[in-house]
């Protein structure tokens, strides 16, 4: 037991303390899930768009300090991106705009995956359209 | 602001009169206990003088105590050293499965040796029970291992009733006394133990010197060779001021022990009550009554323990969380989750311990700053709103 937050970087812990786009989009255009129950990870996103470009992002996300960080993070880097530009953003992308560290690249992945939900999602409900 | 530091489980600071202890051994007395001058005797004096200091805390022996790198040499001495000593009387260990680190790394190293281990299980509140002690005892079992006080939960176990049926089989008892050593009454006859670890830097002493307890007549192995420090039972130039520090801590600690632990469990209770009293969805990890006197470790569901100390740590709180996430495993706490929790509370788990300089205003502070942290965060979570069945809201 014991508070490793020095492994984090400036940008983490000050998104960390003033994250953007907390909340929920009533009736999204995407919604993506993700949860790691063993690393204590939730992650939720949803996308709402404008024709072909999401124009708003929203999550909420439980887990520890780069969760919270990277899953905000993501909405921004979401905006006036089309899915399939969505799709291009790798986890090397995130840990590289949150300073992650080595250990705390999981987080990265996982928001990977978030975004890749959110996307499929989307797809899946404009097949059915 | 000033910080609050509430993690004395972890580490204390060096208490003045300590540090006035340690000095003239770093400085002009700064001789080896072993060279036969001037120099050398005092600085076997000091060792000798602490030795009598801590032996009387614990009412054992001076020679029955060997100075160690700290508690988890002591563990490792009291572990593999009772094993190496008896293999040839059998190879099995009896331990829980609660155990700090320092205890479970040793008996894992013995398994891969051919040693079996048993880890009992604890009941919810973090106890191991006498009866599944002696239920797993063996013709094989040359020891069993239970710590006094968990340093998670700060659970005590019931170690004068293990100890007697350990003695009535024969067996080698070994005690982790390192939380409960200058904290509440620590008696090796009372205990009824074989070997006892001890540590000095969690009792307001200096990191880097511990202790081990071996009663007269018990068989241990050397982990170190090499010289003929400790009764050739650890080899090494000893840690003169370390030691003499780690002697003026268990003296001070000795008289005030009453008294504080008295102090600490008024303030234990009203951190307790009054974090249960303003947050919903709260569970008290460990015993409610047999638990360390400064011990608070709670889970908060639909939060995450590491982002409640961060956010405590921009308040200038400092608190320790049993969540994968600082310790560098994937799973939580190992303790949490023996005590049938699920993953989310453990990963939820945040421990509050306390200590000398820890006031009333302090633990205040807590219970107002807290639960604005847990509202922000289960304002963020997913989980909070699924489980309550209420549909989203901005945040």
């Amino acid at each position: 037991m014991a508070g490793r937050f020095s492994e984090y970087s400036e940008k983490v812990l000050k998104i960390f303390k003033n994250p953007v786009n907390v909340g929920v989009i009533k009736d999204p255009d995407a919604w993506g899930f993700i949860s790691d129950p063993t690393r204590g990870v939730t992650m939720e996103l949803f996308l709402k768009l404008d024709g072909d470009v999401i124009a708003d992002a929203r999550f909420r996300a439980s887990g520890c300090g780069a969760t919270i960080a990277t899953t905000s993070t993501i909405t921004q880097m979401l905006k006036g991106k089309t899915p399939g530009q969505a799709l291009e953003i790798t986890d090397i992308d995130l840990a590289q705009a949150l300073e992650l560290s080595e250990r705390k690249h999981y987080v990265a992945e996982l928001g990977r995956e978030l975004i890749a939900a959110a996307v499929d999602d989307y797809r899946q409900r404009k097949a059915l359209k | 602001m000033k910080r609050i530091y509430l993690d004395y489980a972890a580490t204390t600071p060096l208490r003045p009169e300590v540090y006035t202890a340690m000095k003239p051994y770093l400085l002009e007395d700064f001789g080896n206990p072993s060279t036969l001058y001037s120099y050398g005797q005092e600085a076997r004096q000091a060792v000798e003088s602490a030795r009598e200091k801590i032996a009387g805390l614990i009412n054992a022996k001076p020679e029955e105590l060997v100075f160690t790198s700290g508690g988890t040499e002591a563990n490792n001495l009291a572990v593999k050293g009772v094993a190496q000593a008896l293999e040839k009387q059998g190879n099995h260990i009896i331990t829980c499965a609660i155990e700090h680190h320092s205890v479970l790394g040793p008996c894992q190293a013995l398994e891969n040796r051919g040693f079996e281990v048993t880890y009992l299980p604890v009941d919810e509140h973090g106890q191991v029970s006498p009866e599944s002690v002696g239920n797993a005892i063996t013709g094989k079992t040359v020891l069993i291992s239970i710590m006094h006080a968990n340093n998670e939960i700060g659970t005590l176990q019931p170690v004068a009733e293990i100890s007697r049926l350990a003695r009535q089989n024969g067996i080698y008892f070994h005690t982790d006394a390192v939380q409960t050593l200058g904290h509440i009454a620590v008696d090796v006859e009372e205990l009824g133990v074989d070997l006892l670890s001890a540590s000095a830097h969690k009792i307001y002493g200096p990191k880097g010197v511990g202790a081990l307890y071996i009663r007269q007549g018990v068989k241990v192995a050397p982990l170190i060779d090499g010289g003929e420090q400790e009764d050739r039972r650890r080899a090494g130039t000893e840690n003169v001021a370390g030691i003499a520090g780690f002697g003026r801590a268990a003296e001070l600690a000795g008289t005030e022990i009453p008294e504080e632990s008295c102090r600490l469990r008024q303030l234990r209770d009203m951190l307790i009550s009054g974090i249960q009293a303003a947050i919903e969805d709260v569970y008290l990890n460990g015993h409610p009554s047999a638990r360390l006197p400064g011990n608070v470790n709670i889970s908060i569901d639909y939060v995450e323990g590491e982002a409640v100390c961060l956010n405590l740590d921009l308040e200038n709180i400092c608190a320790a969380t049993g969540s994968a996430c600082t310790t560098g495993s994937i799973e939580p706490s190992h303790v949490v989750l023996a005590l049938g929790r699920n993953r989310r509370l453990a990963h939820g788990s945040v421990r509050f311990t306390m200590g000398k300089w820890t006031t009333e205003g302090e633990i205040e502070r807590v219970k107002h700053v807290l639960p604005g942290i847990v509202a922000r965060l289960r304002g963020m979570s997913p989980l909070y709103r699924q489980d309550r069945c209420q549909p989203g809201q901005a945040g």
